[in-house]
């Protein structure tokens, strides 16, 4: 895989971050990199950072399968992360849910735990929940890309999705 | 320094003595080195670098300020830890994955006030000998993140961090390290399994106390946000007159969250002690929604064991013994401990009347069962086991042996696993189904069978105010 010089750099960069001999430590930043770059991580990109840190990619896979926050799957253009968790349910954030599967046009019908993102048919919303965003006071929130929301209730889905075009 | 004035609608409650939080919502304030140096910054680093290391760490026990990440361990006493002839490089590590149900404090100083918590930071590595500390950083805070990056590159150019640190001896740095949305990497050693680019499966203590064995199998202090950004104001004021703030065992200041059923849910920053639950509540939070009763609270993240409206607690020893209720409770490690329960994280969720146990129980016990890490037997599948047997009671399938089983899957998990987790999981279920059987049985008799139960109707929601 050929990636920007860029992005080499920066990988470069963060390896540089751990001592010589422990380059794994570098795999959730190089991970990130490249999830930031193509959306999601597919066998080359686990195989380029496997190499890059010396490392098996069997080492690599075993963190994309882990962590809830890689995905194998392209996302939508925009990707929705509702937080599901205690208050934010007290809050309403099903129904917040509910709503920009209808306003996105998202079928959620065939999540899974192994498969926990739905993507819009025009492919320009994907969505999931995620575990407590650490914004309890402000319930229901979530995250679209890296913009954070507060408050949004099923009331004020359709104004923000507005935005995202 | 001038005394603070805060935006407009955001101002600190008057019962809050603000000294973490004293730049959250500060009007003209921003996350620049500048405002932070005209505002006295750096200066508490100034005066830590003249003083020896041990004595650093002295006055941190002196003050008695204990972690502020869950357990409430002393932070001095902790850094005490590390061998004394150990010869191997020594880490400090910032667990800011704030992810315990409840809690939201460190996001506040992560992207308000980012240099208090590396001068925090430099301090405390000064102290415990580190000369390369990284903040774990939970990856839902992008933008805290970034902000923490420029903050470092911005001390780095004041020399405040890097090299020589201010001309002196001391070499220092501290990188930003990003996690990937699981929980359990908030757990110290399933944090460092993370940082070493593992699964974050949490080792076993002993012999992997970090102090000793920690990152890389070498010293390392892992420390809550909170508690780094307290060593700055130790240092300022000194050790003794930290341990005045507060109450005597649980000193300083203790930022409380609250979330839930209160008109004014947030983040307050408290003496710790000198506040009741009922303050808290009913003052600081403005009440419950008109009509509404208190029916329960979880006083320090979701895995803290919920306390019951009317319930009575026995606390303090001999003369001082007394029995309180529910709104009597002074906020702090100690009586929330002899209530039964934990101070934990600082997350306060308040349920009202409207709500009903077992689908509050179904969501926490999903919380749970999505981020057990899955090494020990107990856990990873209690924890799912628990999250079927809820689940199935709330979509009005459950039967009445369920409230025994799932106490008995509860008993079989806590103590019983690698680490905390274990009771973390098992500890709502427990306190829920002891506490609120009148819900869970509701949800078993055959007058119920099929029907969906679930009193979270759009309008308790809706009658949320945000
Ligand atoms: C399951 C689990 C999750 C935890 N999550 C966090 C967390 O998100 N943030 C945190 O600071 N500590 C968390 N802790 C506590 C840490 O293991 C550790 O005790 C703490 O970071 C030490 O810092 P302190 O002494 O300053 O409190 C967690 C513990 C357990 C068992
Ligand atoms: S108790 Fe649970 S989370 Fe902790 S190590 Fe065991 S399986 Fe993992
Ligand atoms: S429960 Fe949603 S942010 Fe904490």
């Amino acid at each position: 895989m050929e990636v920007s010089r860029e992005l080499n750099n920066q990988a470069n960069e963060y390896i540089s971050h751990y001592p010589n001999d422990q380059k794994r430590s570098a795999s959730l930043p190089l991970l990130h990199l490249l999830q930031q770059e193509y959306g999601h991580i597919n066998e080359e990109s686990v195989n380029w950072v496997a190499e890059k840190l010396g490392i098996e990619p069997i080492h690599v896979l075993e963190l994309v399968t882990f962590y809830p926050g890689f995905r194998q799957t392209a996302p939508g253009k925009y990707h929705i992360r509702v937080c599901r968790t205690l208050s934010c349910a007290m809050a309403g954030c099903y129904e917040t849910m509910e709503k920009f599967c209808e306003v996105a046009g998202i079928d959620r019908s065939k999540v899974s735990h192994h498969n926990p993102i739905a993507v819009s048919e025009d492919g320009k919303f994907s969505i999931e929940f995620a575990e407590c965003l650490a914004s309890c006071g402000t319930g229901p929130v979530c995250l679209i890309g890296d913009e954070f929301h507060e408050s949004v209730k099923a009331d004020n889905v359709a104004e923000i999705i507005e935005k995202y075009d | 320094m001038a005394a603070p004035k805060y935006i407009k609608g955001k101002e600190p409650h008057k019962s809050e003595y603000r000294m973490i939080f004293r730049n959250v919502d500060r009007r003209g304030w921003d996350t620049s080195i500048k405002s932070y140096i005209a505002d006295g910054g750096y200066k508490d680093l100034k005066k830590a670098l003249k003083m020896k290391p041990q004595e650093v760490t002295d006055e941190v026990k002196t003050s008695g300020l204990r972690g502020r990440g869950g357990a409430g361990f002393p932070t001095g006493v902790k850094w005490g830890f590390i061998p004394p002839n150990n010869k191997k490089p020594v880490y400090l590590i910032c667990n800011c994955d704030e992810s315990e149900p409840g809690t939201f404090k460190d996001r506040y100083i992560v992207h308000q006030d980012p240099h208090q918590l590396i001068e925090g930071m430099l301090i405390s590595c000064y102290a415990v000998g580190a000369k390369v500390a990284y903040i774990y950083i939970r990856e839902e805070f992008p933008e805290g993140a970034k902000i923490l990056e420029d903050a470092i590159e911005e001390a780095r150019k004041k020399n405040f961090l890097g090299k020589k640190i201010l001309g002196g001896k001391f070499n220092c740095e501290i990188y930003v390290h990003r996690g990937a949305g699981a929980y359990i990497c908030g757990e110290e050693t399933g944090l460092i399994e993370s940082l070493e680019g593992k699964r974050p499966y949490p080792r076993i203590k002993p012999p992997y106390f970090p102090a000793a064995l920690g990152l890389y199998m070498c010293p390392t202090i892992v420390n809550n946000v909170e508690s780094l950004c307290n060593v700055k104001h130790i240092i300022a004021m000194g050790g003794q007159k930290y341990a005045k703030i507060g109450t005597p065992r649980n000193t300083g200041t203790r930022i409380l969250c609250v979330s839930g059923d209160v008109i004014r849910p947030g983040y307050f920053e408290v003496e710790v002690g000198k506040i009741t639950m009922g303050e808290l509540i009913n003052d600081v939070c403005g009440g419950l929604r008109k009509g509404r009763k208190l029916k329960g609270v979880i006083p320090g993240g979701s895995s803290a064991k919920v306390l019951r409206a009317g319930e009575k607690y026995t606390i303090g020893t001999g003369e001082s013994e007394r029995t309180i209720g529910i709104n009597e409770i002074p906020m702090d490690f100690d009586t929330l401990a002899a209530c039964g329960s934990m101070a934990g994280s600082g997350g306060v969720i308040v349920m009202d009347d409207s709500r009903d146990m077992t689908w509050i129980l179904n969501n926490i016990n999903t919380f749970y069962a999505h981020e057990s890490c899955g090494q020990c037997t107990p856990c990873r599948e209690g924890s799912l086991w628990m999250k079927k047997i809820t689940d199935r009671m709330v979509s009005g399938s459950g039967v009445p042996s369920d409230l025994k089983t799932l106490t008995s899957v509860g008993d079989n998990i806590a103590g019983r696993t690698i680490c905390a987790f274990g009771e973390a999981c098992a500890w709502p279920t427990q306190s829920f189904v002891a506490k609120f059987p009148e819900d869970f049985k509701k949800h078993t008799s055959r007058r119920n069978a099929g029907k969906e139960l679930n009193p979270e109707s759009k309008a308790a929601a809706a009658g949320l105010k945000r």
